[in-house]
């Protein structure tokens, strides 16, 4: 995060825009939009200097539902965008924000180079484990045994993505799975992952009550099981053994270096032609 | 002033050292008062392989390779059938070889050149520790009646830290092969005087470093890159020297990366720029298109080599220019321009960034391995610009910002991140003015009409394409081909004209008409299989009923006789 600017007290309304959300009631991304702008707000971060960047599917559609600066791009390629303005412009909070297939399918290979770069930003992927967009077929986070899609109708067959297994592979520092059931404790997180001067990836499990309807239970199947965060990458991936995948809580938190490019001077373009004169 | 020039074909496998020689020569001669060229051709190989220097020299500046070579300098015969069609000779070209090397082969011998034995091997083993790259340098050094000595001073910085002995033995070389030279009677070698020295300083630089100029003059300080070849020089250039500037380059994970990081720098007000080729391009083309969607100006470098697919990595073609043109989906206008010469890159870089600055949409430059990695030396280049500087918006308290609002000239002013009040969120799916996502058929034909128009009114001004003579056939030639072109329209006496078309998009329909006036008949020249850049002028252009073209796929280039004698059957065709 930056340094915060003295700027108008603004209530978390103030962030949100006047567009409706194409989403269906009861999807878990109202809570997400919702505590996005309760973490602006409590940081009071001025409008101009936040950007939230997305790809495409439902969630993507974030942005435009914010009252801050935003990027609503192709599919796969939020972080990419975001990661280039984060480098810029690095007095810019740069938050990114997408689905599961969005992120760990298309977008996988960025997924893990955005975790070796560690470049200061905020990755928010709320996983309902399906594509709702494109009306309802497995993504990389969906059970292999789901039969619920007509492009797969003996399920995808295939294990799902670890998001967090593969966060902390690729070099994550901060790394966490919230529940959009439980908005205070995700605006936290997210007021916590903007903080963090490095790369902070939380998992939401964000419900998708239309192709998912069983997904309405999970209220009652999340715990606490990341109450305790490591700071030993190790030791957070040994915990994710017996994971079983509704632990909430921040799991790995370590400040470690970001991504810089080289050194920068400010000469003239003119002392670069020197080079080519003979 | 009489004119001289000389072409030079120094050829030999891997190890020979025949770029080193080839490199020190160019400069060399360039010291000594020579305008030169070097061409790189080379194999697949990652090390080693067969490898060749194709140099041309003149008392005038010189860009373009001649039809055939005055001098072939072997240093072996190693996959020499492999070159051979790239190595035309003429009865009176000169072989030099070396008969420990094996006699000449018939690919070679056919051409009736003189072959001349010089023993280079020998020489080698005559005194410890020479290298035969050396001997040969000495040599084909007085071919343009160089010395040791010119050549002396830039051993040093060719040879690095590697010592006083080697230094010492090089030199030794280069004295022994000198030796070998004078040995051979006068009439051996091309008449070639040397030239005046310069009194203005003049420039070595290849196509590739003259691109990653421009990118810098046109204001670019952001770059994301992905090496490939034969572009990832540019990148390589960039990467200190952007530095220099306070700007950066960031390696992306691969050109889906690049491209999309592009976006985001320039998204937040940042000129951004990357260089690519052909399969690269491919990977590009999405965000290409939301670049256009979203008035996010971009600029992408293609160095063309052998296509489809992998190709040929390592030489030329200009079969990208439908991909460059056609490739977006959807109806998305954009700027393609094409370098005409070496020092060329250099402005249409230049131009093409800021154009796309301005005009708020990619622009994509079409560059060949041709120029991309041929050195030449030069007179330092006219700038290429600027066209205007990004319109950025100053939102007024009170009034709603329309970042997509309709403009008579078709370019909103841009908010970016900082600027207060200019909040919006950029979007590839269709918007209103305000950016808001709409289905709507009124929204979404005014503003594809917006982005055209943009473009409509980009000024292009006297950068659109290179013009020369006034004769009534039109020669338009593509790329790297503009230079030899104009050599055959300058020996056609005055029967033809040149029009080397660099802004390829936006459409030039007002020059163009202008430039073909009193023209009869087109010549179109240009290095792919399928004639594509003929097919997009007679697709969008009003051309005069004869229409000709001369195109071949790569890697062979095509030469100014063969353009020359294009220009004379339109000549014979009533």
């Amino acid at each position: 995060m930056n340094e915060v600017t003295p700027t108008p007290e603004l209530e978390a309304f103030d962030y949100k825009s006047d567009v409706n959300p194409v989403w269906c009631p009861g999807c878990g991304d109202y809570a997400v939009l919702s505590a996005i702008t309760k973490a602006l707000a409590e940081l009071r971060l001025a409008r101009e200097n936040v950007a939230v960047i997305s790809g495409i599917g439902c969630s993507s559609r974030i942005p435009a539902y914010t009252s801050v600066y935003g990027f609503h791009g192709i599919h796969g390629r939020a972080l990419p965008i975001a990661q280039g303005l984060k480098l810029a412009r690095p007095d810019v909070t740069v938050l990114c924000a997408g689905g599961d297939g969005d992120g760990f399918s298309i977008g996988g290979n960025h997924f893990m180079h955005a975790c070796r770069r560690n470049i200061d930003l905020t990755y928010i992927v709320m996983d309902n484990t399906v594509y709702g967009m494109t009306k309802g077929q497995a993504s990389p986070t969906t059970e292999a045994d789901w039969r619920e899609s007509k492009l797969t109708p003996e399920g995808p067959g295939v294990p799902p993505f670890q998001p967090l297994d593969i966060a902390l592979a690729a070099g994550a520092s901060h790394v966490v799975r919230a529940f959009s059931g439980r908005v205070q404790m995700l605006t936290k997180y997210i007021v916590e992952a903007i903080q963090h001067p490095g790369f902070s990836f939380i998992q939401v499990i964000s419900p998708c009550v239309t192709y998912r309807p069983e997904m309405r239970a999970l209220k009652t199947r999340v715990h606490d099981g990341f109450a305790e965060t490591s700071t030993n990458r190790l030791e957070a991936r040994r915990r994710l053994l017996d994971d079983d995948g509704y632990s909430l809580g921040v799991l790995f938190k370590s400040v470690e270096p970001s991504y810089k490019p080289c050194a920068t001077s400010d000469e003239a373009v003119a002392d670069l032609e020197r080079q080519f004169v003979l | 002033m009489t004119e001289h020039l000389l072409s030079l074909a120094l050829t030999g496998s891997g190890g020979a050292g025949v770029m080193t020689v080839g490199q020190i020569l160019l400069d060399a001669a360039a010291h000594a008062g020579w305008y030169g060229l070097m061409r790189r051709s080379l194999g697949p190989q990652i090390r080693g392989g067969e490898s060749a220097a194709l140099m041309r020299f003149g008392s005038r500046p010189i860009l373009s390779h001649g039809d055939t070579f005055d001098v072939l300098f072997a240093f072996d015969w190693g996959n020499i059938t492999r070159f051979a069609a790239e190595l035309p000779l003429r009865s009176d070209s000169v072989v030099l070889y070396d008969p420990d090397a094996g006699e000449v082969p018939e690919v070679i011998a056919r051409s009736n050149a003189r072959c001349v034995a010089v023993p280079l091997t020998a020489t080698v083993k005559s005194e410890p520790g020479l290298r035969a790259n050396m001997i040969g340098l000495g040599l084909a050094a007085h071919i343009l009646r160089l010395t040791p000595a010119d050549l002396q001073p830039l051993l040093a910085d060719f040879l690095g830290d590697k010592g006083e002995e080697a230094l010492a033995l090089s030199l030794r070389g280069i004295e022994l092969g000198a030796g070998l030279a004078d040995a051979l009677p006068a009439s051996t070698w091309p008449v070639c005087p040397r030239p005046a020295k310069s009194e203005k300083p003049r420039w070595s630089i290849t196509g590739n470093e003259a691109a990653g100029l421009g990118a810098v003059k046109g204001g670019v300080r952001f770059v994301a890159a992905y090496p490939i070849t034969p572009s990832t020089e540019i990148l390589e250039w960039l990467a200190p020297n952007l530095a220099r500037l306070g700007g950066q380059l960031v390696q992306a994970e691969d050109e889906l990366a690049s491209i999309n990081m592009l976006v985001g720098a320039s998204y937040g007000g940042v000129p951004s720029l990357t260089a690519t080729s052909g399969p690269g391009l491919s990977l590009m083309i999405e965000g290409l298109g939301m670049s256009v969607g979203a008035e996010i100006p971009v600029t992408v470098i293609d160095v063309q080599r052998g296509g489809p697919s992998t190709g040929i990595p390592t030489k030329s073609e200009q079969s990208d220019f439908n991909i460059a043109v056609y490739g977006l989906h959807g109806d998305a206008p954009h700027i393609v321009v094409a370098a005409t010469s070496i020092p060329d890159c250099m402005p249409t870089v230049q131009w093409a960034v800021s154009a796309a600055e301005a005009a708020q949409c990619p622009a994509i430059v079409l560059s060949d391995q041709n120029m991309g990695q041929s050195r030449a030396i030069i007179d330092p280049p006219a700038e290429g610009g600027p066209v205007a500087a990004r319109r950025l918006a100053a939102p007024e308290d009170g009034t709603p910002y329309l970042r997509y609002a309709l403009t008579n000239d078709g370019v909103s002013p841009m908010a970016v991140p900082g600027i207060a009040g200019g909040e919006y969120t950029a979007d590839g799916l269709a918007h209103n003015e305000r950016g808001t996502p709409s289905t709507q058929a009124a929204d979404h034909q005014s503003q594809l009409d917006k982005r055209q128009r943009k473009l409509e009114t980009l000024d292009c001004a006297n950068f659109w394409a290179e013009l020369e003579g006034d004769g009534p056939i039109a020669v338009i030639a593509l790329g790297s081909l503009t230079e030899p072109a104009r050599e055959a329209v300058r020996a056609a006496n005055g029967a033809a004209r040149l029009i080397g078309l660099r802004v390829v998009l936006p459409l030039q329909a007002e020059a163009m008409a202008k430039a073909l006036a009193g023209a009869t008949k087109v010549l179109v020249v240009e290095q792919n299989h399928s004639a594509q850049f003929h097919h997009f002028l007679r697709g969008h252009y009003d051309l005069p009923p004869v229409v000709d073209s001369l195109h071949r796929a790569g890697p062979l280039p095509l030469r100014p006789l063969e353009i020359l004698a294009a220009i004379n059957a339109l000549k014979g065709d009533a």
